[in-house]
């Protein structure tokens, strides 16, 4: 199918969730209500025409100042059996982010989710084993949100200072003749 | 004998695989449960390698951002490059000439041998044959040395260029890469013969880390890992960019989903690679290799040395990046790890909004537990080699 046509059977089948449909060079994105993305994901996986077997890929954007709801969740999803894709992008307001996650639907999501999660700090709710996954455990803030840093905080990760004495007691050991 | 058996303990073993481990092909952390030799439970923990390329990326303009992709994946990074540069290109909408196309076809493809020469090498290693990693590796030397001879460096290349590539081929580089193409199925069949009817290979991998195709489907695997399954996806087929429309190659298919299966697409993957490359050089037509769209493109160093409007160009391309239409892109290649994209969200400035990278290495490693539970230990280390992950890509 086309990728407009698909935005269109989207749109028929959730008149009160699409939000806005764009295309630029030949891709087509479909801005959409968070409440419903579960069960709209189900229906993409499952409908014979549809039919979007493949995750592709998920990830955040902070567009803080630029629209009105802070945060995206973007979807990309292909289809092996047609071979078309589909963008989605789910709204996600700036206070204590939530998503339905889409877990249930594809696995392969699993890791995106957490990275998400990660990077933005946008809780999943229903993912199994959501917890930090490129950095550590008790790093502070969200690094990809707009309003971090880019040489990061001004306190260092605590972790750091561990890992400067551990090295620095290294350094002074005395090797037996 | 009975009264030692009584007091056996016998309880669940928790050992931390990595992140410091030769087997684990960089930074990996596993944390295996063992019941015995069974592998109960697998957490594999990433991000040792972190260096937050997405967000460098928003912070960089479109061309300063290029050398950051050759981190990614650093043992194929011409790939990567190919792979950047598409995405930037089909942003900006600007066409690039038939013989760059060829060239970063056949770089991409001498890049692909080179990184499945590593994975060859390395996996085989692991399972305990030492034989075919000395000799593949000399043939990667081979490959980086022509690489040298084509842009100075050997690892971190930063060759292909938005709108084309850096320099042109010259022609004794050609004759030394049609001289290695015409050798090279020679050596693939040193190495099958030393490894694809071995018994002890055949004992390690037939059966071993099996996924069935739903499921590599569902779990979002690509490349070898994805076609070992049996599902015929390969973004150069279906979705050609740059001459991969123009030359005539078969995408090899496993059956079963094992790291058999997986073995022999890769290898069969070399073959199809080393003929791409044949082709590509008997049919690489004339012409420029850099785009004429003055907008989006540097130009050339010669003139910015001459000429002050040239100067002045270069000087805005580089202090504030070109003036980008709005919108967002996401564009996938084929790298040796499987799908490489790149998501670009522009705001019609210079540098990208959002910068996201889809690394297939990232997810590879998020199947290791469904591949690894229930098996062997020893059988980790076949499925690590077998999904071919290379951490620098993973944690970007």
């Amino acid at each position: 199918m086309e990728p407009l046509e698909i935005a269109e059977k989207i749109k028929l089948r959730f008149p009160d969730e699409v939000l806005d449909v764009r295309e630029f060079r030949g891709q087509v994105s479909v801005t959409v209500r968070k409440a419903k993305i579960l069960e709209m994901c189900r229906f993409l996986h499952d409908d014979p025409e549809l039919s979007f077997d493949y995750p592709v890929d998920l990830c955040g954007v902070d567009y803080s100042g630029k629209k009105t709801v802070r945060f995206e969740v973007v979807y990309h999803l292909f289809s092996i059996k047609h071979r078309h894709a589909i963008r989605l992008k789910a709204e996600v307001q700036g206070d204590n982010p939530a998503i339905d996650s889409v877990m249930p639907v594809w696995v392969g999501m699993n890791w995106h989710e957490r990275e998400a999660y990660d990077m933005y700090g946008i809780v999943f709710n229903g993912h199994p084993d959501l917890r930090r996954i490129l950095l550590p455990e008790d790093w502070d803030g969200f690094p990809l949100r707009k309003d971090y840093p880019v040489k990061g905080p001004e306190k260092e990760w605590s972790g750091f200072q561990e890992v400067l004495d551990k090295s620095r007691k290294f350094r002074e050991f005395e090797w037996q003749e | 004998m009975e009264d030692t058996e009584k007091t056996f303990e016998t309880r669940e073993l928790t050992i931390s695989m990595g992140p410091q481990h030769p087997a684990t092909h960089g930074v990996l952390r596993l944390v295996l449960n063992l019941d015995g030799e069974t592998v109960v439970k697998c957490t594999p923990y990433v991000g040792y390698l972190h260096r937050g390329i997405e967000k460098l990326g928003e912070n960089r303009t479109y061309f300063s951002a290029l050398p950051l992709s050759d981190r990614l994946d650093y043992i194929s990074s011409m790939n990567n490059n190919v792979g950047y540069v598409n995405a930037v290109e089909k942003l900006f909408g600007i066409d690039v000439p038939e013989r760059a196309k060829y060239i970063r076809t056949i770089v991409a493809e001498m890049g692909r041998l080179s990184s499945h020469i590593i994975w060859l090498g390395t996996h085989v290693l692991d399972i305990g044959a030492t034989t075919p990693f000395l000799l593949s590796m000399a043939q990667r030397e081979r490959l980086l040395d022509l690489f040298e001879m084509l842009c100075g460096a050997r690892l971190t290349v930063s060759y292909p260029r938005v709108g084309g590539v850096r320099n042109d081929i010259s022609q004794e580089f050609l004759d030394r890469l049609y001289e290695f193409v015409l050798e090279f199925p020679g050596h693939m069949d040193e190495y099958e013969t030393l490894v694809t009817q071995n018994r002890i290979w055949l004992e390690r991998t037939v059966g071993v880390g099996v996924i069935s195709a739903e499921e590599a489907v569902n779990w979002g695997l690509t490349g070898g890992t994805l076609r070992g399954s049996g599902i015929d996806y390969d973004v150069r087929k279906y979705a050609p960019y740059d001459a991969y429309d123009k030359v005539e190659f078969d995408v090899p298919i496993g059956k079963k989903g094992d790291c058999y299966d997986r073995y022999l697409v890769r290898v069969g993957e070399m073959r199809q690679a080393n003929r791409i490359i044949k082709q590509c050089i008997e049919k690489l037509p004339a012409g420029p290799v850099m785009a004429d769209a003055p907008k989006f493109t540097l130009p050339p160093k010669d003139m910015v040395l001459k000429d002050m409007e040239h100067l002045i160009h270069q000087f805005i391309l580089i202090t504030k990046g070109p003036t980008v239409p709005e919108g967002e892109v996401y564009v996938a290649t084929e790298v040796p790890k499987g799908e490489l994209g790149f998501y670009f969200i522009s705001d019609g400035t210079g540098k990208p909004y959002r910068m996201r990278v889809r690394a297939p290495s990232f997810v590879h490693a998020s199947v290791l537990p469904r591949l690894c539970e229930g098996g062997l230990i020893a059988d980790v280390i076949a499925n690590i080699g077998t999904i071919d992950i290379v951490l620098g890509e993973c944690d970007r």
